[in-house]
């Protein structure tokens, strides 16, 4: 039952960059999972936390940034080390075909590239755009370059590498004068990113799929911690669509903490 | 879809408060903002019951804080919530509710409950509240519960600073005599009971040979509760007098009628949005509707209590 907490071992450790570690590990039920969809990983004696599944095969894996107390105990771990799962959880992305663009904010690309992948094999035609805060922050690019047949976009807010700004800005900018439309826009990032590209999109009369975060407790859609607006980010999303995302007035100008008080973003 | 005259089939008046259908949001269960309260009500509740809120905010336990064994769940969430001033702004935004809003509240000390019952009874969106006297993994809280002299002077305590809303007390089943406990809320004032909140429980991890809860202890739910649940129920209604909402375990229509034979004006459900999720409410309406009409029951009143004929 995927509800029940099962031990996986790390069977190889990928140091992204200075603060970004990919952990790959062995599991029947993340073999099945679909792109979006997220575990609760449980670092026993520190805390359990929802993490997206970053690669879906024989080898599975999360990739976990380095924020707190949670995230460096992980990424303490070795190969050989085991860790805690339960899941996968949420809707994940709907895969459509066509012309599709990906608008990623940093770690965000975690439960994007997945998706990617499938597009890829799938043949769509995808134009990546993903932001970074700056030249060292920066992972996958390779990656991404070797699965798309689009457009790679990167820009940094210092301009260290690629377009100066933020990537809701150069992607707005793009898609403005953009002729041939796109079918879907999935996007994974920063709340204030996510607003900013659901907007401008609405606007435009793109269809959008946004993967959200939110403070997550159960997972399976009690007790409540993970709300956005009317939904339940855990079981609802955590992938969203444009008729749900108008719902979420808060979404990318306050979250709530473990107390369910509001903190602005 | 839900049409009138089914409606009408299962409504249920308790407390002089109307109730479309006798399936009511337990506490604790997604009630922690106002828009997903409202998508309970949209999903074909009868009535709501809030997040239990305390005078102040508290970010409860730290992960993990559920574990589902398949016959139930175990719980140590340990009572997050964001105070009752802030949780005001969420009960304004639930005026005008079409089903019962019941607020449930807890309080560490009677000076706190005095004060929070001041603040409530100004409160329009409140029809009811319900005192958690029972959560059985937050330390001052389940303490309350098992002691007749407190439940009565809590209850008491409140009654007399909240004006104009009706008190539920809920009961923990974490007792060796449930009765004595009942008796001394109603002796303290109280108009209705909800019977249970969770039984007392953990879960050790084998692995490490550690209890698995962060906050160690947890409260059993779901399945599992069922029958100890219906016993409660039963019990109390056998020597008293006074509405009683049956929770614990409440998955099919089945178990609501099971509640409502035992002497349940109602039941309040909570566990089994995890397993059923929201369609729950509007599903279990339906099978109620059924189960009533292919027996010749005219209402829900005509089963109430049968348990109890000798
Ligand atoms: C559906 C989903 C998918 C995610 N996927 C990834 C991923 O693939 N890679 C990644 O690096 N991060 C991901 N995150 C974020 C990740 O869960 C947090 O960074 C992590 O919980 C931080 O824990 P910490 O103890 O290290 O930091 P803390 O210092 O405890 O917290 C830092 C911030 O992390 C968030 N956080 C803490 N605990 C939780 C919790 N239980 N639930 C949700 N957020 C929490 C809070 O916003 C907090 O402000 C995801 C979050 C969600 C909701
Ligand atoms: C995640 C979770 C949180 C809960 N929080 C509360 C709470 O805040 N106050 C309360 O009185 N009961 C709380 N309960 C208990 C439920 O209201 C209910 O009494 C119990 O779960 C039995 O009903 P069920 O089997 O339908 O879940 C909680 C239960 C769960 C599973
Ligand atoms: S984490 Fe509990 S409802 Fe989503």
């Amino acid at each position: 039952m995927k509800n029940v907490r099962r031990p996986v071992e790390v069977e190889a450790v990928v140091e992204e960059n200075f603060k970004i570690k990919t952990f790959l590990f062995k599991d029947k039920l993340c073999f099945k999972a679909r792109p979006g969809q997220f575990l609760m990983v449980w670092i026993v004696g520190v805390d359990e936390i929802p993490l997206s599944i970053s690669r879906i095969g024989d080898l599975c894996s999360v990739t976990v940034a380095k924020v707190g107390e949670a995230t460096e105990a992980m990424h303490r771990l070795k190969v050989g080390d085991r860790f805690y799962i339960r899941g996968p959880y949420g809707n994940g992305f709907r895969e459509g075909g066509g012309y599709v663009a990906i608008v990623a904010g940093g770690i965000g690309l975690a439960a994007l590239l997945p998706l990617v992948e499938r597009l890829n094999a799938s043949n769509c035609k995808i134009d990546v755009f993903i932001g970074f805060r700056s030249k060292s922050d920066a992972f996958w690019v390779d990656k991404l370059t070797g699965f798309i047949n689009g457009k790679l976009t990167i820009s940094t807010d210092d301009g260290s590498l690629g377009v100066k700004g933020l990537i809701s800005e150069v992607f707005r900018g793009y898609v403005k004068n953009f002729k041939p439309r796109y079918d879907m826009i999935y996007t994974c990032g920063p709340p204030a990113m996510i607003r900013q590209v659901f907007q401008d999109c609405k606007k435009m009369n793109y269809k959008v799929q946004a993967s959200l975060e939110a403070y997550m407790r159960c997972g399976i859609g009690i007790c409540g911690s993970c709300c956005l607006g009317p939904y339940r980010v855990c079981s609802d999303g955590p992938v969203f669509s444009n008729n749900q995302l108008t719902k979420m007035s808060e979404l990318g100008i306050y979250k709530r903490g473990p107390d369910g008080l509001k903190i602005p973003i | 879809m839900i049409n009138r005259k089914y409606n009408g089939f299962l409504d249920v008046e308790i407390l002089n408060l109307k109730f479309p259908n006798p399936l009511i949001l337990a506490a604790g269960i997604l009630g922690l903002t106002a828009p997903l309260l409202k998508r309970v009500v949209y999903s074909g509740a009868g009535g709501v019951v809030t997040k239990s809120i305390g005078l102040k905010s508290r970010e409860g336990y730290p992960n993990p804080t559920i574990v589902d064994l398949g016959y139930g769940l175990v719980n140590s969430m340990g009572l997050p919530n964001p105070g009752l001033k802030m949780f005001i702004e969420e009960l304004e935004e639930l005026k005008g509710l079409k089903v019962p809003l019941i607020l449930s509240i807890y309080a560490f000390s009677e000076e706190e409950l005095m004060t929070m019952g001041k603040i409530i009874s100004k409160l329009k969106a409140v029809s009811a509240v319900e005192l958690n006297v029972s959560c059985p993994h937050v330390g001052g809280i389940s303490e309350i519960g098992k002691s007749p002299e407190l439940v009565k002077s809590y209850v008491k305590t409140l009654k007399d600073n909240l004006s104009n809303k009706p008190i539920i007390v809920k009961l923990t089943p974490n007792v060796s005599d449930i009765t004595s406990i009942a008796m001394a809320a109603v002796n303290g004032g109280a108009d209705a009971l909800t019977a249970i909140n969770t039984v007392k429980s953990m879960v050790i991890d084998i692995e490490t040979g550690k209890p698995l809860l962060a906050g160690v202890f947890g409260g059993l739910s779901g399945p599992a509760i069922k029958p100890i649940a219906l016993r409660c129920v039963y019990e109390i209604t056998e020597t008293l007098d006074v509405p009683v909402f049956g929770c614990g375990g409440v998955e099919t229509a089945r178990d609501v009628i099971e509640f409502i034979m035992a002497g349940a004006v109602a039941v309040q459900i909570g566990s089994a949005i995890a397993r059923r999720g929201l369609r729950v409410f509007r599903e279990i309406s339906i099978e109620l509707k059924r189960f009533l009409e292919l027996k010749g029951f005219k209402s829900l009143e005509e089963v109430r209590g049968l348990a109890h004929r000798r």
